[in-house]
């Protein structure tokens, strides 16, 4: 094991990490203020990839598919909300998880009619389709791109959270719902604004994921149910939370995929390593989320009240 | 205010537990119950009439997945404990019996044995992680253990795999074997049949007030001083079992056991069925199992599209009809029987 792979898959880890927290920040803050368990989630991050795909086709423009793409996915979450979603938020877990399980089911199917059953794929940008240097060794400047976005939302984030008016509210919201509603703030404005923010988020990270994954019907759901293990082992409502849980997954993931087979090997027999090292290895973050709750049943880097 | 015995809990569905011998009475809900099941032991009867032999491969995967929905709806409906993972319990019973299948080994009653066997340790085990938590933290993590299973069955790649497994001959019970549709059909049923049974008794028995005391108010039943995570494990190991049998005819209906058996959307299907019934009802979720599965295979037959179709069903299900189809009637017969009953 060479420092070079090592520090390839250090970053490896980091993007998926950061493409996580893009979604599980959204997906936290709407259970943080809500109480609301949002599974179509996922399904806004495929529609988002779609929407940037389709622009990118038509005009060649990264940019503008940025442009256009998260807008439309954010229009398309405020309005989800507000047909249907917003009728749920007093409803127990159950029907909720339900009535999102029918959203899901309705927009991979309607991704099925529009786009057809086949992937659609996406260029990086022509500016980042090099790769870059560092400490001799050469990595896509795109994957760097999209760490550098990460980092940065999660940064922009805890400044509107903890630095502006907007951000105390929604602290306030996700603790003392019905004062805030008491002295004034109109909280169903609040809350549609916190949804639209997750569904740009997530419209975000379908963006940077367009170039990487193969955009299709379904797309959502694998990285919904890695997201879930984010907010559950990082703490369900906090953005902290979700910014460490994301980073842990994602790294112990990627690790766990690239040097566990190899690492077997090691101790087992070759036939055997060879069987149960990618088992193991698909296995392990759960094993991580379990060892976590079994320690702490909040979560990592739970919400601090008070 | 705290009186010392409780006041008038709402209890949704059931008559009241301290009516000891209720009158019987033939009431819309117990009809329909009668009619349904009576319905669906005569399906074999009907298809052959008709001679229409597929309907028996259809209603046999009604039935079984009946059986699974009732087993979820223990802990679903009469524990609160939503559990989105419940088709990793299918999927345990079809892989024990395909794995066993795929070794050579045939025997209806060794592969059932192994499939509970197996079944029991993994619910006792995550049972224990995933009871800690409650809630929203409970779905997700239900969610996420079922999914863990799901990509460790795509990697077994000496078992298929992605691909599945594929079972050459279905299960030999001695007495009688699996062979023949009907037969598999018949047994199916007459487990369906013995699982209500055995649950009607279960939720009246003392383990089961406990449970819906849990449901109701879990403080207040651990301050009382029942152990209330030894009463929930228990439900939520003998509903993996269930769901462990359902999972081992299923793999005997199509000769085939794959990782999409404990894919998260058969987790979410098999909630839809437990609510489209009426949660916290015996026969609930086979009214809605029965609904659920004709309905698609209607839908199917009009459009490939049927998911665009489904998927706002659910949503305006959840949002109006929050009793399910036949727990509606138990909810109405419940009510007329308060009013018409003393002092009630």
């Amino acid at each position: 094991m060479t420092v070079g792979l090592f520090l390839t898959q250090v970053l490896n880890g980091l993007q998926l990490g950061v493409l996580l927290f893009l979604l599980a920040a959204g997906l936290t803050l709407v259970f943080g203020i809500m109480n609301f368990v949002n599974l179509a989630h996922g399904s806004l991050y495929m529609m988002g990839a779609y929407f940037a795909a389709t622009v990118f086709d038509r005009t060649g423009s990264f940019v503008l598919a940025g442009l256009i793409g998260i807008p439309a996915t954010l229009l398309l979450g405020v309005i989800v909300e507000r047909v249907a979603l917003m009728r749920l938020y007093n409803r127990d877990h159950l029907d909720q998880v339900l009535a999102t399980f029918g959203l899901i089911l309705f927009f991979n199917e309607l991704v099925r009619i529009i786009w057809g059953p086949a992937s659609v794929y996406m260029n990086a940008p022509a500016a980042l389709s090099g790769t870059v240097e560092l400490f001799g060794l050469r990595y896509p400047s795109y994957r760097f791109a999209i760490i550098g976005v990460g980092l940065a939302v999660g940064l922009a984030l805890y400044f509107l959270i903890h630095r502006t008016r907007i951000g105390m509210l929604i602290r306030a919201g996700a603790t003392h719902p019905e004062i805030v509603s008491a002295l004034g703030v109109n909280v169903r404005r609040l809350n549609t604004l916190v949804f639209g923010l997750g569904a740009a988020l997530a419209g975000l990270a379908g963006l940077m994921a367009g170039p990487i994954v193969s955009v299709q019907s379904g797309m959502g759901e694998p990285i919904l149910i890695l997201t879930l293990v984010v907010i559950v082992t990082g703490g369900i409502g906090s953005i902290r939370g979700a910014f460490y849980g994301a980073l842990i997954v994602g790294v112990v993931d990627t690790f766990g995929r690239a040097f566990l087979p190899t690492l077997l090997r090691e101790f087992l027999e070759r036939s055997l390593a060879q069987a149960a090292g990618p088992a193991i290895a698909s296995m392990l973050i759960y094993v991580l989320m379990a060892v976590v709750l079994a320690i702490r049943p909040q979560g990592l880097f739970p919400v601090r009240h008070g | 205010m705290n009186s010392p015995t409780p006041g008038p809990q709402p209890v949704p569905h059931e008559a009241p537990p301290h009516s000891q011998r209720p009158v019987w009475r033939v009431t819309p809900s117990r009809l329909v119950a009668g009619l349904l099941l009576a319905a669906l032991a005569l399906v074999p009867v009907i298809a052959a009439a008709i001679g229409e032999p597929f309907y028996v491969t259809l209603f046999t995967r009604v039935v079984i997945f009946a059986l699974a929905a009732v087993g979820l709806n223990l802990i679903l409906g009469y524990g609160a404990l939503v559990s989105f993972g419940h088709a990793m319990y299918i999927g345990i019973g079809a892989y024990a019996v395909g794995i066993l299948a795929h070794h050579g080994v045939s025997n209806g009653w060794t592969q059932l044995a192994a499939a509970l066997a197996v079944g029991a340790a993994v619910a006792v085990i995550i049972g224990l992680v995933c009871l800690r938590t409650s809630g929203m933290a409970f779905i997700m993590i239900t969610l996420a253990f079922a999914q863990m299973f799901y990509f460790l069955c795509i990697s077994l790649k000496q078992y298929g795999g992605d691909d599945g497994l594929t079972i050459n001959a279905r299960s030999d019970f001695g007495l009688f074997s699996l062979t023949s549709n009907t037969v598999l059909y018949y047994f199916a049923f007459i487990l369906l049949i013995a699982c209500l049974v055995v649950f009607q008794q279960l939720v009246h028995s003392r383990f089961g007030m406990v449970l819906r005391g849990c449901r109701s108010n879990e403080r207040r039943m651990a301050a009382l001083g029942f152990p209330t995570l030894r009463y929930k494990l228990t439900a939520y190991v003998i509903s993996a079992l269930v769901c462990v049998v359902a999972g081992a005819l299923l793999a005997n209906l199509a000769k085939f056991a794959a990782p999409s058996y404990m894919a998260w959307q058969a987790s979410g299907d098999l909630i839809v069925m437990v609510v489209l019934g009426g949660m916290g009802t015996i026969v609930g979720p086979v009214a809605g199992a029965v609904a659920l599965l004709i309905f698609e295979e209607i839908l199917a037959g009009w459009t490939t599209h049927w998911m665009i179709v489904l998927g706002p069903m659910i949503v305006l299900i959840v949002l109006t009809a929050k009793k399910g189809l036949y727990g509606y009637l138990v909810d109405r017969d419940a009510r007329r029987m308060a009013s018409g009953g003393p002092g009630a």
